[in-house]
């Protein structure tokens, strides 16, 4: 996949708030939204998925309960909690900025 | 609230453990059959598909491990977990855990009686109030701090640094309460003893200085806590009860509190009584000789501001006064001062030196037990690092492996320390709770206290974990692929491995030990069948005041006659003699000069010798069986109408006369000016002390030099317990009145000369069984090790024909080499140590052949016992199965 971004320090957190913003996810779910909703540009480990969910978890950003998958099978489902909406808030804006200041760093043209 | 929630949280987490695990477990596996799901859709097969995605995911146990620290990455959760794995991985090996855990509680256990010795009986003070300002006054030129009355009285009177010298001496004396009469210990104190020490009764009031207005003049006595709790049942009625002490009638003003008793640490009084009415007790007036010192310790606190030079300074300038004002009596006289609780620096000094001593030995225990905790933690590791690759292959950190080494040696140190201290804490209890001497009423006040518990916690985890850390650098070097692939750690044959050297230096330790205490336990026998210028065998001794009953002037002789004919009549009994203090049992006095014939200056300094002096009927020397070695002893007619005359010893004869054929029949002088002439000469022999180099001692007649102090020597020619009874009916009939105690020569010997060397063999063979079983452990561990470490090549050895000889050279020749060279450095270094020995254990002398041959059949024993086991699994291995299983 020539398309693949190595992931920034710190952006996992950010990447699995956005993916379970938009409707509750198992931890599967939630790798593959991430793949889908960046084009496939991103791609998670899978074995380092679970422990940032559980750190979100956690500083309760998520919240976690046992469902059903689409598949049928018994699987736990992540959302985001008041405090994990505000955070992603921040955190979208926070990265916004950055990316916008890099950018027109990056796009300055020798005078 | 937060800490609340937090807590709960923690509680929560601890006790849903399992679930949490469980559900963890089902999370991941959900994952793996989602993503399986999606790849059969893709066309694989399900049972492809599921391998796939299992090795899409990678290391589950890690996803895991990362899961659990990002949920409950806190310290209390983890540290649960890790003594949780740890007693379960120990639990899996108890030989090692044994082992350990028992090394180590036999080192705290050590260093905490030694320490509890030296807590109670030097670190402690007197329980008095403000006991640091408290000092006794020494005399830095006697061994003893003992002062005259009238001395006491300049010194307490004419300094400025104390707040209220007081003064005290332990005797005994006949009470009288109504019921039987009973022997008790007291202290005679100055008036001013309890506010001069600021104590507050506990019942009624003291006696003050107020009180003394002349000799007798304070017929009062303030009572113990302990003997008014035992003897008088804790009755607030007995405030103002007259009871009689030595036939004189005194009243009780109150009871001391509970915690003091007295200024002496190791010596309980029954009672107080101020010394002002000394001759009531002691049968003759001495509050105005300034030659006879029978104050025990002056001491007081000194005053606010006043330092300890400056206190000095000022009581020198005191003894000045005294060698010019009394220049007859009194030399040059140089004060010091020093902590009163174990007599001053005279026992202090003593007991102090000893437990340094001991304390030293403990620490060496501690050192051989850490040498031993170090190579087991190092072998174990070695052992377990094909475990340590296989978890480093699976994904676990090195620092989480090192947690769990650590956590191990903590729990082991915690283990060990807690058992440790547990013994300790029994054995000084019994300590405390053990009279060592019958005769009186001695105690060790030792029992365990908050410092005890925390030197002992403190030295089990410093020695534990600083010994956990010995196998660090073999876990951090552990490279994995290598182990899993050879399946040997690799190195053999390295030349001198740390553990080694740790061994050699346990090996030494022990045969220093083992040194020690066959020097002490030869010492002791030896001086148990030396010669101490008497025959203690078959003697009973009845030791008793004739003051307590009440009698003096002519009464005194005539009533010691009477005593010693009536115990001739004993059935059994060969001979009978008086003394006033025996020798060696009883503190023998050598307090007087003696001085030539033609001297006229009869000054200290002038002094030939200052002798032993004793007084005794005619039949002592025949009953102590003392040789008689020219002359003759004295008869009854040695009296107050005839010359004085002496026995002397030969040391006496030569010292004053020059030699003993020069003695008989000559004169020499006392103090006082009174000519005496030596009429006999008897053997040299021991007085004070067992260790004592031989000293000059006289003897005198009871008729020309009364004593009060009566001790009757009754040789019998059967077993003395089988004449007591009849000597005890003998006394009664006598005199009813008359406290006594009565018991054997050679008992009270054990009890008295001879317990310092009883005390030092005890716990030096003590020291050194511990410091034999750490080394048989020690070398045990590192010989099994080195079997089992060998087991493939000692196989092809044995296959190839080796002898088993052969293979025992090759098994232990190495454990044997280190045990040659550490016994034999620990032999050169015990020899050393044991001459500091000699000062407490009589003839204890580290150049005795059978002290060597013992050690050095010791430590061959020590070896072949240690090697046993491993010498039977290395001659017992069979080639064929080993190959089998490689």
């Amino acid at each position: 996949m020539p398309n693949q971004a190595q992931l920034l320090p710190g952006t996992l957190d950010l990447l699995i708030l956005k993916a379970v913003s938009l409707g509750p996810l198992h931890g599967y779910g939630a790798l593959l939204r991430i793949g889908q909703i960046s084009g496939s540009a991103l791609i998670v480990e899978q074995g380092a998925l679970y422990p940032a969910l559980f750190r979100l978890v956690r500083q309760g950003l998520l919240k976690a309960k046992w469902g059903t998958s689409e598949n049928n099978r018994r699987a736990k489902f992540y959302e985001l909690t008041s405090l994990g909406r505000k955070r992603l808030r921040e955190e979208t804006d926070g990265w916004n900025r950055l990316a916008a200041a890099m950018g027109s760093v990056l796009a300055a043209q020798p005078e | 609230m937060q800490l609340l929630s937090y807590l709960r949280s923690v509680a929560a987490k601890f006790f849903r453990r399992s679930q949490l695990e469980d559900e963890m477990e089902e999370e991941l596996r959900s994952h793996i059959q989602h993503r399986a799901d999606d790849l059969e859709r893709s066309g694989l097969d399900r049972s492809a598909a599921e391998r796939r995605a299992r090795l899409e995911f990678g290391s589950r146990e890690r996803s895991k491990e990362e899961c659990r620290e990002a949920l409950g990455g806190n310290f209390i959760e983890t540290l649960v977990m890790d003594v949780r794995f740890s007693l379960r991985v120990l639990r899996k090996s108890p030989g090692f855990t044994i082992t350990a855990v028992l090394t180590l509680a036999l080192a705290i256990g050590a260093n905490a009686v030694v320490f509890g010795l030296l807590n109670g009986l030097i670190l402690r003070p007197v329980d008095v109030p403000q006991p640091e300002s408290l000092y006794g006054i020494e005399r830095s030129d006697e061994d003893n701090p003992v002062e005259s009355y009238p001395d006491y009285l300049d010194l307490r009177d004419r300094n400025r640094s104390f707040d209220g010298l007081a003064a005290y001496r332990i005797t005994e004396a006949g009470l009288d309460t109504g019921k039987d009469p009973s022997r008790v210990f007291l202290f005679e104190v100055s008036g001013n003893y309890f506010d001069a020490l600021r104590i507050q009764p506990y019942l009624g009031r003291f006696f003050h200085a107020s009180d003394e207005r002349g000799p007798n003049s304070a017929p009062y006595i303030a009572l113990s806590y302990a003997y008014w709790h035992t003897h008088f049942q804790d009755d607030r009625g007995v405030l103002g009860r007259v009871v009689q002490v030595n036939k004189h009638p005194f009243t009780i003003l109150g009871v001391a509190p509970p915690g003091f008793h007295g200024t002496l640490l190791f010596a309980y009084p029954d009672f107080f009584l101020p010394m002002i009415n000394q001759e009531q007790v002691e049968g003759r007036n001495i509050l105005n000789a300034r030659g006879i010192a029978w104050i025990y310790l002056a001491l007081g606190h000194l005053k606010a501001g006043v330092t300890p030079p400056r206190a000095i300074a000022d009581l020198n300038s005191i003894g000045s006064y005294l060698e010019k004002t009394y220049p007859k009596e009194r030399g040059q006289i140089r004060y010091s001062l020093s902590r009163p609780s174990l007599y001053g620096d005279f026992l202090g000094r003593r007991v102090q030196m000893f437990l340094t001593a001991l304390m030293l030995l403990a620490g060496l225990i501690l050192l051989a037990a850490c040498a031993n905790l170090g190579s087991l933690f190092a072998a174990r590791a070695a052992d377990r690092s094909r475990e340590v690759a296989l978890r480093l292959a699976l994904g676990a950190k090195r620092a989480r492996i090192l947690r769990t080494l650590f956590t191990e040696a903590a729990l082991i140190s915690l283990a060990g320390g807690a058992l440790g201290l547990w013994g300790s804490v029994a054995l000084l209890r019994g300590m405390s709770a053990w009279q060592p001497v019958p005769r009186y009423p001695i105690t060790l006040p030792v029992n365990a206290d908050v410092n005890v518990y925390g030197i002992a916690l403190l030295l089990a985890l410093v020695s534990g974990i600083l010994f956990a850390l010995v196998p660090v650098r073999q876990v951090l070097r552990t490279d994995p692929y290598q182990i899993v692939k050879s399946g040997s750690t690799g190195a053999p044959g390295r030349r001198i491995t740390f553990r080694d050297l740790l061994l050699v230096a346990q090996i030494a330790i022990c045969a220093v030990l083992v040194t020690s205490s066959l020097v002490a336990v030869r010492g002791l026998v030896r001086s148990l069948h030396s010669d101490f210028g008497f025959d203690p065998r078959n003697v009973t001794i009845v030791d008793t005041d004739l003051s307590m009953a009440g009698y003096s002037g002519e009464r005194v002789p005539e009533m010691q006659r009477r005593m010693l004919e009536a115990m001739r009549t004993v059935p059994g009994v060969e001979s009978v003699g008086l003394i006033d203090w025996p020798p060696l049992i009883s503190g023998a006095y050598n307090d007087s000069y003696v001085f030539r014939d033609l001297a006229t200056d009869l000054r200290p300094s002038n002094a030939v010798a200052s002798p032993f002096s004793f007084r005794m009927s005619p039949e002592y020397f025949q009953a102590a069986g003392t040789a008689l070695l020219a002359g003759r002893t004295f008869s009854w007619h040695d009296d107050k109408n005839t010359p004085r005359v002496a026995v002397v010893n030969r040391e006496f004869a030569v010292k004053m006369f020059g030699s003993a054929g020069n003695a008989l029949g000559h004169f020499y002088k006392l103090r006082d000016g009174t000519r005496i002439q030596v009429v006999g000469i008897v053997e040299s022999g021991k007085y004070k002390g067992i260790t004592d180099d031989s000293a000059p001692a006289m003897f005198f007649p009871i008729l020309q030099s009364p004593t009060l102090a009566t001790n009757l020597v009754i040789r019998s020619s059967r077993d003395p317990r089988q004449v007591s009874g009849a000597i005890r009916n003998t006394l009664r009939d006598l005199d009813r009145a008359l406290p006594y105690y009565i018991g054997t020569w050679s008992q009270q010997l054990d009890d008295f000369a001879l317990f310092p060397s009883h005390v030092a063999t005890v716990s030096l063979g003590v020291l050194g069984v511990m410091g034999a079983m750490l080394s048989i452990t020690g070398i045990f561990g590192m010989a099994a090790y080195s079997v089992s470490g060998r087991l493939k090549e000692l196989g092809i050895r044995i296959a190839i024909g080796a002898q088993p000889k052969e293979v025992l050279q090759a098994a232990l020749g190495r454990a044997f080499k280190l045990l040659a060279f550490g016994s034999a450095a620990g032999l050169i270094l015990g020899i050393l140590a044991a001459r500091v020995l000699a000062s407490i254990v009589y003839q204890a002398s580290p150049r005795d052949p059978l002290v060597l041959a013992g050690v050095i059949v010791a430590m061959l024993l020590l070896g072949l016992l240690a090697t046993w086991i491993p010498a039977q699994r290395a001659l017992s291995i069979d080639p064929l199965a080993l190959l089998r299983e490689e």
